[in-house]
């Protein structure tokens, strides 16, 4: 009950000041995110250089929930490589194994076929209609490592939304009514 | 500055912090292991070797293929996965890699192992260049750490090649 009270004259008490304060006080934490974030594209050339496994198709190396750091270098995709790709039309991106590689000698461009080590067939049946190979400008990256069960949080956010906004009011709430 | 929700975001961000160490130490500790693999693949019997419709060339075979691969299982090591690729070049394409059979090896006491199987793969060329062709097998291998860094290699073995005539 106490707590209630001291709450609610906390956020009588507030001033123009104090509150601009705040505000530029979290403006400039979700900015240093956005700045990790976007330093982080730029060194792993990856237009997402962190990506959460989703689906099953890779167990049991990678099980739904786990993180992917990605990596994409200007080095030649070769089979074995665990490729995180977007199809034309769809906008999750896949992560499975290239398992063809066909490589053009005049101009090195680079036609691959992946599979989910996990699925019984190829990744035919996911590509565009008529699409029998992969080309490198569909390559989001390169999994080079890998951290498990860290995704869950972001699983748990997407699919519940309920939940990002409880945390969001939650870490609203602790903005106003903190005295710093 | 005592309250409890500053001392409870305090113990998250330590503890998230120091099992981030651990796991960017656990990783670490993998490049202590010095690996020494060794694999022998035979080629038993090309089943058949046929155009398709489509005008690619496919190629059934049989294959022995024995490895001990123990060396490379470490304490962060969560699984094996190899695969046997053939790797070959044709007027068109400078590298051509196709994978015939894969496994994945859960622990150390299955990584030294003999297996007779037919490709697990169909072995499909793009385009018609298999009469003849001298071929490379690769066993590789791709190292899934229970948490970290993968890293890959391979052992080439050369001397293969196809029949000159469709059978």
């Amino acid at each position: 009950m106490g707590w209630i009270g001291d709450t609610v004259d906390s956020v009588k008490s507030i001033q123009i000041r104090q509150l601009l304060t705040q505000a530029v006080s979290l403006g400039m934490i979700v900015t240093s995110a956005l700045i990790i974030w976007k330093g982080l594209m730029c060194i792993t050339g990856s237009e997402s250089p962190v990506v959460v496994v989703l689906s099953g198709s890779m167990e049991p190396g990678f099980k739904r929930g786990d993180i992917l750091f990605l990596h994409m270098s200007k080095d030649p995709i070769r089979a074995g490589e665990i490729v995180v790709f977007n199809i034309d039309g769809r906008e999750i991106p896949i992560v499975h194994r290239v398992i063809k590689v066909h490589e053009r000698k005049d101009t090195g461009e680079v036609d691959v076929l992946t599979k989910g080590d996990n699925n019984y067939g190829d990744d035919r049946l996911l590509y565009a209609q008529g699409q029998l190979y992969l080309q490198r400008n569909h390559i989001m990256g390169r999994a080079v490592g890998f951290l498990p069960y860290v995704g869950w949080v972001t699983i748990i956010m997407t699919e519940k939304p309920i939940i990002k906004y409880i945390l969001i009011g939650a870490l609203g709430l602790l903005v106003i009514t903190s005295k710093d | 500055m005592h309250s409890f929700g500053y001392r409870l975001n305090g113990l998250l961000t330590f503890s998230v912090t120091i099992l981030a160490i651990m796991c960017a130490i656990t990783s670490l500790s993998d490049n202590l292991n010095t690996p020494s693999p060794s694999a022998e693949i035979q080629v038993m019997n090309i089943n058949w070797f046929q155009k398709q419709p489509q005008g690619n060339d496919e190629v059934s075979l049989t294959m022995n293929i024995s490895a001990d691969l123990q060396t490379l299982f470490t304490w962060n090591t969560k699984q094996l996965f190899i695969f046997v690729a053939a790797e070959y070049k044709t007027p068109k394409n400078s590298l051509n890699q196709v994978s015939l059979w894969d496994a994945i090896i859960p622990s150390k006491e299955h990584a030294k192992f003999w297996i007779h199987t037919s490709n697990k793969y169909r072995f499909v060329d793009q385009g018609n260049n298999l009469r003849g062709k001298e071929f490379n097998l690769t066993l590789h291998w791709h190292v899934m750490p229970k948490t970290g860094k993968m890293f890959a290699d391979k052992i080439v073995l050369t001397g293969y090649s196809f029949p000159e005539e469709y059978r």
